[in-house]
C-alpha cells in the first residue's frame, strides 16, 4: 500500500482452538480474525465497527503484540515487527499502546492511580521517582488534578475519572499510535461527550494517531476520519467515513447503519434492518461470511468469497460484494467494461 | 492505606489484639515474670489449687509451678502456632502464585501434587509426618508446615488465575514488564490480602493441632512446658483439681480465639467493597 | 399469526380497556421516595416521583447511572431488599395497593399482573433449568393449567417472539442460545401471563446494534397487540425515542421533565434534558466540540438542599440552591421541574 503509512497489516490471521473430549483434542476452531489487511496513515483517526464475534478485539490485541498473530504481517513505521531485522516487540510496545473499556478489571484495585500510570515507565528503566513525576504530569493532562487523585484507588473514582487514567496509562509511554477498544461504550452520554472531547485535544496536542474501536456508529462517525467494518473475522468496508456513512456499498455496512435508532419519533423504523443474531465465528459460513443473513444472497455468493474491490468514483472506498465485482455471476453485478 | 484505618477503628478487633499483645509480652518476659523453674517439681506440693502460698497459680501433677510453666509453655506453643503458619505462607503463596500465572502442566503439576497431600486429613498426615521424624518441636513446626501448604497454595493459585485474566495485567503486559515484574507489582497486592486472612485463621487451627500432637506424645516432650502437653499431663488430675487441670485449656482456647477473631476483623476491614 | 389464547385475551382487554381508561390509570404512582439505610449512611435513591400509566401507553424513564430508574422500576414490584429498604409513597397497579399487599398477593402480582424484563438475560434465567420449563413453571404457578396445556402455551410464546425452531428451542438451556434468542426468551417469559404493566429494565443495552433494534420492535409490536402499558427504562434517549409514547428524564432521583416524546425531543425545557440531547454524538456534530453536561452526578448519600442539578447548570440562581424546584405544569402532560420554566411558559 502507502509508504507513508504509519501502520500496516496484511493478511492478519488468528484462530482459536476449541478443545474438547476426554484428551482435550481440538474439536473445532474460533476463526477470529482471518486475513484482514488495511492501513493507518500518521495523525489520523481509523475507526473499526463490528458487532460482536467480528474480530475487533482479537484485532486491537494483535495490533499490540498480546497475541501472536498465526500468519500475516504487521508494519510498523516502515519496520515490519517482529521476526528477524524488526521492530523488536519491546521497542513496539513503547510506540503503540491500548486504552481499554472502562470496566472492574482495567485498573487493579489494590494500586494508587499514580501507581498504575507509573508502573509502564519504570518497568522500561525510569527510577520510581522519575515515573512517578510523569504520571503526575500526565494526570494533569488528561484534565485530573494530580494533588487530588494521584493517591486515589479505583474504587474512589467515576467511570469517567477511571477512564480518564486508562488514558493516562496508556500515554504514560509517549506512544505513537493509541488503540482504543470502545472506550466510551461503559460510560454514561454526558461523560462520554467530555472523554471524546479529551481525546480529541489529546490527538492534537500529542500528535497522536488513533485507532478507533466501537459498535457505536454515531461516535465513529464523529471521531473517525477513515472506518473499517469487520464482520466475522473479515473486512467488508473500508474507506473514507463521509463515503461509507453516506453511501455504504456492502449490505452490512447498510444495515449496520440502518439499525441506528433515529432521534426523530416520526421516523420509526417499522421492518428491522436485519434478522437473526450475529453468527458464531466457529466454523463461519462458506464462500461470503454474510450470505447467510443477506436479503440478496445468490448462489455464487456462497460458492466463492468476495474481494475488497474499489469505488471508481470515491478514492479510497473499498467493498467487498459481488454485487460490486464485474463478471462475479451475481445478477446485480455490472456489467463487464467491453 | 484504608484497610489499617479500618481495623483500628473496630473496637473488638482491637481488643482482641490488644490481649495478643499482653500474651505475646507475657510469654517472651517468661524468665522475667516466672517465679520457679518451670521443670523441677516438688513432691509435696502436687496439684495444688490456685492461690496456695507461693504458687498463686497452683502446680501441677509433678508438683512444678503452674504459673511458670504456663508463661514458659506459651513460648512453645505461640511458636508452633505462629511459625509453621509463616512458613506456609511463604511457600505455599509463592507455589500458587507459579501455579497462577504458568498455567498449563506447571499448575497441573504443582495443583495435582497439592491434591495428594489434601486427601489425608490434616492431623493424621500431621501424625504421619511427626512418626517419621520423630518428636521434637522442630518436627513438629515441619509437620504442621507441610499440612498448611496446599490449602494456601489453592486460594493463592485461584487468585492469581483469575486475576490473570484482568485486563490491567494485559495492560502491565502491552507496556513491556516482565512475567517476573507483573506478578512482583501487580499479582501479588491481589493475592497477599486474602490469604493473609485465611492464614490468621490457621494459627488458631495451627495452636490446637500442635497440643493434639503433643498430647499424643509426638510434638514437645516433657520436661518442656507446653500447653498442649500439660493438657495432656494434667488430664488425669481433672478428677482431683479441676480448676488447675482446665487452666492450659482455658489458655489454648483464649489465644485461639483471639487469632481467630483478629482473622474476622481483617476480613471486614479489608472486604468493605473495594 | 395468530396466537390463540394470548390474543384473543388481548382482544377482551382492548375492550375493558377503553372502558377502563376513562375511569382511571392503570398504573398510579405517588410520591415514591426509596431510601437505602447502610452502615456507611443513608443514600436517597428516589426522592419523589409522581406518574400515571394508561393501559397501553409506554413511558420511557430516561436518565444516567445513578439516577434512581432501576430503583424506581424495582419499587413497582417490591423487589428491593427488605431489612434496608425504606418506601414511601403510594403505588396502585390496576387498582391495587402494591405496597399494601401480603405475601401471597405479592407472588400473585409478580408474574401475574406485572412482568418484568431484565437487561441481563443469562443472569435472569435459572442456569440449570431450560427455559422452556422455566415458563412452564410460570404458566402453572399462576394460571393454574395442566403440563401439556402450559407446554403449548410455551411453544405458543416462543413463536410470538419470533424465534426460529420453538419446538427444539424450548428444550435449550441459557447458555445455549444467543444473547438476542436469550433476550427473546426472557419477553416470552415475562409475557407468559398477560401481564397487564410490563417493567423493562434496559432490555436492549447488552446486545448488538442490529440485534437491539429487533427486540425494540418486537417489544412495540407485542405491546399494541396486548395492549399492555410499558415501563422502560434506559441511558440511551435513542431507544426511548424509538419505544416510548412519553418521555420522563431522571436525576438524582426525581423527574426533571416529562412529556410527550415528541414534546420532550423537540423543545426541551429542563437545561439537564437540554445537555443530554446536546452531548448525544450524532455524525452531525462531526467537526465541532461536544457540549459535554460539566461535573459528575450528585452523591445520593448526601443531596445538596436545592435543584440537584444545580451545581451543573449554566442558568443556575441564587434561588436554585434553596429549595427543590416544584413541579411546574405546561400543560396536561407536560412538566419540568425548574424555577426558569414558569418563565417561558409558551414554549411547550
Amino acid at each position: 500500500m502507502s509508504a507513508d503509512a504509519l501502520l500496516e497489516v496484511r493478511n492478519l490471521r488468528r484462530t482459536f482452538p476449541i478443545r474438547g473430549g476426554l484428551l482435550q483434542r481440538q474439536v473445532a476452531t474460533v476463526h477470529a480474525v482471518d486475513g484482514i489487511s488495511f492501513e493507518v496513515k500518521p495523525g489520523e483517526t481509523l475507526g473499526i465497527v463490528g458487532e460482536s464475534g467480528c474480530g475487533k478485539s482479537t484485532t486491537a490485541r494483535l495490533l499490540i503484540r498480546l497475541l501472536e498473530p498465526d500468519s500475516g504481517t504487521i508494519a510498523f513505521d516502515g519496520r515490519t515487527v517482529g521476526g528477524a531485522g524488526g521492530i523488536p516487540i519491546r521497542e513496539l510496545r513503547r510506540q503503540v499502546q491500548m486504552v481499554f473499556q472502562d470496566s472492574y478489571s482495567s485498573l487493579n484495585p489494590r494500586c494508587t492511580v499514580e501507581d498504575t500510570i507509573a508502573y509502564g515507565p519504570s518497568v522500561h528503566g525510569l527510577s520510581w521517582e522519575v515515573a512517578n513525576a510523569r504520571a503526575r504530569e500526565i494526570l494533569a493532562k488528561v484534565g485530573l488534578d494530580p494533588a487530588v487523585f494521584a493517591a486515589r484507588y479505583p474504587h474512589e473514582l467515576s467511570g469517567g475519572q477511571r477512564q480518564r487514567v486508562n488514558i493516562a496509562r496508556a500515554l504514560a509511554l509517549e506512544p505513537k499510535l493509541l488503540v482504543l477498544d470502545e472506550p466510551v461504550s461503559a460510560l454514561d452520554k454526558s461523560v462520554e461527550a467530555q472523554v471524546l472531547n479529551l481525546l480529541i485535544d489529546l490527538k492534537r496536542d500529542l500528535a497522536l494517531t488513533y485507532i478507533f474501536i466501537s459498535h457505536d456508529l454515531n461516535v465513529l462517525q464523529y471521531m473517525s476520519d477513515r472506518v473499517l467494518v469487520m464482520y466475522l473475522g473479515k473486512v467488508v468496508e473500508y474507506g473514507p467515513v463521509e463515503s461509507i456513512y453516506a453511501d455504504p456499498r456492502h449490505p452490512y455496512s447498510r444495515a449496520l447503519l440502518g439499525a441506528m435508532p433515529s432521534m426523530d419519533p416520526d421516523r420509526r423504523g417499522e421492518q428491522a434492518t436485519l434478522t437473526g443474531d450475529p453468527p458464531n465465528p466457529i466454523d463461519p459460513p462458506p464462500g461470503c461470511r454474510f450470505h447467510t443473513r443477506c436479503p440478496h444472497a445468490e448462489a455464487c455468493c456462497a460458492a466463492a468469497e468476495p474481494r475488497l474491490s474499489a469505488d471508481a468514483s470515491v478514492s479510497g472506498h473499498y467493498a467487498a460484494c459481488h454485487m460490486l465485482v464485474p463478471g462475479s455471476g451475481h445478477s446485480a453485478a455490472p456489467q463487464i467494461a467491453a | 492505606m484504608r484497610v489499617r484505618e479500618r481495623l483500628l477503628a473496630d473496637p473488638v478487633t482491637m481488643a482482641v489484639a490488644l490481649l495478643l499483645l499482653i500474651i505475646v509480652v507475657m510469654v517472651i518476659a517468661a524468665p522475667l515474670i516466672a517465679t520457679y523453674d518451670p521443670t523441677s517439681g516438688s513432691a509435696f506440693a502436687r496439684l495444688k489449687s490456685p492461690g496456695y502460698p507461693g504458687h498463686w497459680l497452683g502446680t501441677d501433677e509433678v508438683g512444678r509451678d503452674l504459673w511458670s510453666r504456663m508463661v514458659y509453655g506459651g513460648r512453645l506453643t505461640l511458636l508452633c502456632g505462629v511459625a509453621p503458619v509463616a512458613f506456609a505462607l511463604l511457600v505455599g503463596g509463592s507455589l500458587g502464585l507459579v501455579a497462577g500465572y504458568r498455567g498449563g502442566l506447571v499448575n497441573s503439576f504443582i495443583m495435582r501434587g497439592m491434591d495428594v497431600l489434601y486427601a489425608f486429613p490434616s492431623i493424621l498426615l500431621a501424625i504421619a509426618i511427626c512418626g517419621m521424624l520423630g518428636s521434637g518441636v522442630g518436627n513438629t513446626i515441619l509437620a504442621l508446615t507441610v499440612t498448611f501448604i496446599p490449602p494456601i497454595v489453592r486460594i493463592s493459585e485461584t487468585i492469581t488465575t483469575q486475576v490473570r485474566s484482568f485486563e490491567f495485567v494485559e495492560a502491565a503486559r502491552a507496556s513491556g514488564a516482565t512475567s517476573a515484574s507483573i506478578i512482583r507489582f501487580h499479582i501479588l497486592n491481589n493475592v497477599l490480602g486474602p490469604i493473609l486472612v485465611y492464614a490468621t485463621s490457621l494459627i488458631s487451627i495451627s495452636i490446637i493441632l500442635a497440643a493434639g500432637l503433643s498430647f499424643l506424645g509426638l510434638g514437645v516432650t516433657p520436661p518442656d512446658a507446653e500447653w498442649g502437653l500439660m493438657l495432656n499431663n494434667l488430664r488425669q488430675a481433672i478428677w482431683v483439681n479441676p480448676l488447675v487441670a482446665a487452666l492450659p485449656g482455658v489458655m489454648i482456647f483464649m489465644t485461639s480465639m483471639c487469632f481467630n477473631l483478629m482473622s474476622d476483623g481483617l476480613r471486614t476491614a479489608m472486604d468493605v467493597r473495594l | 399469526m395468530s396466537v390463540s389464547g394470548i390474543t384473543e385475551a388481548a382482544t377482551v382487554r382492548r375492550a375493558a380497556a377503553a372502558i377502563s381508561r376513562a375511569a382511571a390509570p392503570l398504573v398510579r404512582c405517588e410520591r415514591l421516595t426509596v431510601r437505602f439505610v447502610g452502615r456507611e449512611g443513608t443514600v436517597h435513591a428516589v426522592n419523589g416521583v409522581d406518574f400515571t400509566l394508561e393501559a397501553g401507553e409506554v413511558l420511557c424513564i430516561v436518565g444516567e447511572s445513578g439516577a434512581g430508574k432501576s430503583v424506581t422500576l424495582r419499587a413497582m414490584m417490591r423487589l428491593l431488599p427488605d431489612h434496608r429498604t425504606q418506601i414511601a409513597g403510594r403505588i396502585t397497579v390496576g387498582g391495587k395497593d402494591v405496597l399494601a399487599l401480603d405475601r401471597r398477593a405479592l407472588g400473585d402480582l409478580r408474574g401475574g399482573e406485572v412482568a418484568m424484563v431484565f437487561q441481563e438475560p443469562m443472569t435472569a434465567f435459572d442456569p440449570v433449568f431450560t427455559i422452556g420449563t422455566q415458563i412452564i413453571e410460570t404458566v402453572k404457578r399462576h394460571d393454574g393449567l395442566s403440563e401439556r396445556a402450559a407446554r403449548q402455551r410455551a411453544l405458543e410464546l416462543l413463536e410470538m417472539v419470533q424465534i426460529p425452531s420453538p419446538a427444539r428451542r424450548v428444550a435449550n438451556y441459557p447458555h445455549e442460545m444467543s444473547g438476542g434468542m436469550r433476550q427473546r426468551a426472557m419477553i416470552a417469559l415475562a409475557l407468559s401471563c398477560r401481564p397487564r404493566l410490563l417493567l423493562a429494565d434496559e432490555p436492549t443495552t447488552a446486545l448488538d446494534a442490529t440485534v437491539q433494534i429487533q427486540i425494540l420492535q418486537l417489544l412495540r409490536r407485542l405491546q399494541r397487540e396486548l395492549e399492555m402499558a410499558v415501563l422502560f427504562v434506559t441511558h440511551d434517549l435513542g431507544v426511548a425515542v424509538e419505544i416510548s409514547d412519553r418521555i420522563a428524564v431522571m436525576y438524582a432521583g426525581r423527574f426533571v421533565e416529562t412529556g410527550s416524546v415528541r414534546a420532550v425531543i423537540r423543545a426541551p425545557q429542563h437545561t439537564y434534558t437540554q445537555g443530554l440531547l446536546a452531548s448525544t454524538v450524532h455524525g452531525a456534530m462531526r467537526g465541532r466540540r461536544l457540549e459535554a453536561i460539566p461535573g459528575a452526578p450528585p452523591n445520593l448519600a448526601a443531596l445538596p438542599p436545592g435543584c440537584a442539578f444545580a451545581p451543573r447548570c449554566r442558568y443556575v440562581e441564587a434561588a436554585c440552591a434553596t429549595a427543590v424546584p416544584p413541579e411546574t405544569w405546561l400543560d396536561d402532560a407536560r412538566m419540568a421541574r425548574c424555577i426558569r420554566v414558569t418563565a417561558n411558559q409558551s414554549s411547550a
